[in-house]
């Protein structure tokens, strides 16, 4: 046989009783496929119990294309009651079949996933969402354990890992916090000018972005950022943990994980949100100026007065406080899902997704039941 | 002398409704190196789960002297499995921690040492296992035999009575494996602590076990013990023989290769 490729193929003759199966050519993957569907469909309609056999004389090189579809005729044939000749297929060919054939040793072949009829699959989703609330409710006791264990002297975890996840999640998230904040303060002020500016009233502009943004985009922005740079990274991280046995590994050294990993994490993040969140205020309001400034004709000393006199100390600490339950449930949701990652590589990613996921479900539901609450106070 | 340091009764394990072994009895003694042998997914590791203490059984009670693990509460079990130094099967090192850390982080956290005792203490483990002058690598940094040994050298770090091993020679080359094995044996002998390894590995089985117990995945139980030599020369049961010689001879010619 040359090294020149010759066309696969396949035609199916009748001797009286017995059928014969001609492979000719080359079987190769990277070849051009022969279409065997109508050869399979005819031995599909063979009375039961004829013979079927193969002549492979002038069969080229091949691989697992034939063998493949070797099997389907085989299968066909079984299903039919046509009785095969294997012997005379390449000996080669033989022995890939015998090994297809034996079954595994001991074991009862199950089927790992059952298909499931839509109704089981809303049934599913509904038990997973209340299990995703009982695990989170475990873990929300599970931590106020720990802390508790942590105030009476019980358990502990190293000072410098406190120190480590606040530079990580503090001073490392500035250069994106503050250009999320400055664009968001643009914005905010291109959007009020262009509504502003019809009545004349550009120098509310500053009014506008201050109080925008101290009262709810500074805390939201901040928050989005965080959740996907640091609840991300404590759901992979925590994940990986568990993977590669870390976290069994501190459990037999007597330490409690939550209290040596988890605690430390939501610490720094609880401890940096509302700072991060009262730096971003600010710089919401420098690129709202810078827009005020350049575009509208307002002076930088008008600005500063405006943004003075519209903004008070009540919205600091509602914009404070808001971000500062958003820190509470990013690192929350970044934790339990790291906590419950599985043990394999996409477990991992499947964590860290989960983690974003559930925190920015978790703030946007918070930021609005605290809206309502400070609308109804009236402050 | 046999003092029995984990004595296991009628234990049982599963996970939620999925039996893995019922009805584990079997005794751990003083000195002995202990090795859990049978075919992958039988339930071997979740049994050296069990034994730490990182799973609860679903029936039964494993004794850690004379004491009950499952019967004692959280400061009586930390006392009980506070001699116990385990080496995963991946090293379980912290990623973010250097060698020298992770070494030190179980003598920090249970020992009131100052810390130029802990950095020598530390030096010494990781000399044990011919880890001297790695201290401050990254388990990242090093091989996946190196990583064992330094796994090998903090489950070392409080002196242990008894030390676990969960699949040691998994993903070692011969040579690497059989040093490791060497250092086992170098070191129960010269810190006289008790040793229960999980492994398949027959090389090591047969190169330092001195009792051992084989756990079937289809009867899902424990179906023959006693040192691996001995059960090899004198068991009756095909499943062993075929285990303890890769499946090469059948229970009837054993003794003819044996």
């Amino acid at each position: 046989m040359g090294t020149s490729s010759q066309t696969a193929d396949i035609v199916l003759h009748q001797h009286q009783h017995i059928y014969e199966i001609a492979l000719t050519g080359d079987w190769l993957i990277d070849a051009e496929s022969k279409d065997t569907g109508s050869i399979v469909s005819a031995i599909g309609q063979l009375p039961a119990g004829s013979r079927l056999l193969f002549t492979t004389a002038e069969l080229g090189r091949w691989d697992s294309v034939l063998v493949t579809e070797i099997i389907t005729i085989l299968e066909v044939a079984h299903q039919t009651g046509v009785l095969v000749d294997r012997s005379s297929l390449p000996e080669a060919i033989q022995g890939l079949l015998k090994l297809v054939y034996t079954a595994p040793e001991g074991a009862e072949i199950k089927s790992p996933i059952q298909a499931a009829s839509w109704i089981d699959s809303i049934r599913q989703t509904l038990a997973s969402v209340s299990n995703d609330l009982s695990a989170l409710l475990e873990f929300v006791g599970l931590l106020v354990m720990t802390v508790y264990d942590l105030l009476r002297g019980n358990s502990h975890f190293r000072r410098v890992d406190l120190w480590l996840q606040i530079q990580e999640c503090g001073p490392a998230a500035l250069p994106i916090v503050t250009l999320i904040s400055l664009l968001v303060g643009l914005i905010l002020a291109f959007v009020g000018a262009v509504q502003l500016s019809l009545f004349g009233a550009e120098i509310y502009i500053a009014n506008l972005v201050s109080l925008g943004m101290t009262r709810e985009m500074g805390g939201l922005m901040t928050a989005i950022i965080m959740s996907g740079r640091t609840g991300a990274a404590y759901a992979a991280q925590l994940g990986t943990m568990r993977v590669n046995d870390e976290i069994d590994a501190l459990k037999t050294m007597n330490l409690e994980p939550l209290a040596f990993l988890v605690i430390p994490r939501m610490t720094a993040l609880i401890l940096i949100m509302p700072l991060l969140c009262l730096y971003a205020d600010l710089m919401g309001i420098i690129g709202g100026a810078m827009v005020s400034i350049t575009l509208f004709d307002i002076s930088v000393t008008e600005y500063v007065d405006r943004t003075i006199n519209a903004v008070q100390m009540k919205d600091f600490v509602i914009g404070f406080i808001k971000c500062a339950v958003f820190g509470i449930l990013i690192a929350l949701a970044g934790c339990l899902r790291g906590m419950q990652c599985g043990r394999s590589a996409s477990a991992v990613g499947d964590a860290a997704t989960s983690a974003v996921v559930t925190s920015i479900v978790f703030i946007v539901v918070a930021d609005s039941v605290m809206t309502l609450i400070c609308n109804r106070l009236g402050v | 002398m046999n003092q029995a340091v984990i004595s296991v009764r009628n234990l049982s394990m599963a996970y939620g409704e999925v039996l893995i072994q019922r009805d584990l009895n079997f005794t751990i003694n003083r000195g002995d190196i202990f090795v859990i042998m049978g075919g992958s997914g039988c339930g071997k590791s979740t049994l050296l789960r069990h034994l730490i203490g990182l799973q609860a059984p679903a029936q039964g009670e494993i004794f850690y002297g004379g004491a009950s693990l499952l019967a004692a509460g959280p400061q009586a079990r930390q006392q009980l499995l506070r001699k116990n130094g385990v080496l995963f099967q991946s090293g379980g090192l912290l990623s973010s921690l250097t060698l020298a850390e992770n070494v030190a982080l179980p003598l920090t956290e249970s020992t009131r040492l100052a810390a130029k005792k802990i950095r020598d203490i530390v030096a010494y483990k990781l000399a044990l296992v011919g880890l001297a002058g790695f201290e401050d690598y990254y388990p990242a940094q090093l091989s996946g035999g190196m990583q064992k040994r330094a796994g090998l050298a903090r489950a070392m770090a409080l002196d242990p009575d008894i030390l676990f091993f969960d699949e040691p020679s998994a993903g070692l080359d011969p040579i690497t494996a059989k040093h490791l094995d060497d250092l086992i044996l170098r070191l129960r002998d010269s810190l006289s602590a008790t040793v229960v390894i999980v492994t398949h590995e027959l090389a090591s089985i047969f190169a330092i076990g001195s009792n051992a117990i084989f756990l079937d995945a289809d009867s899902k139980t424990l179906i023959a013990s006693g040192s691996p030599h001995e059960l090899l020369a004198s068991s009756s049961d095909p499943k062993i023989i075929q285990f303890l010689t890769r499946g090469n001879h059948q229970a009837a010619d054993k003794g003819v290769n044996a």
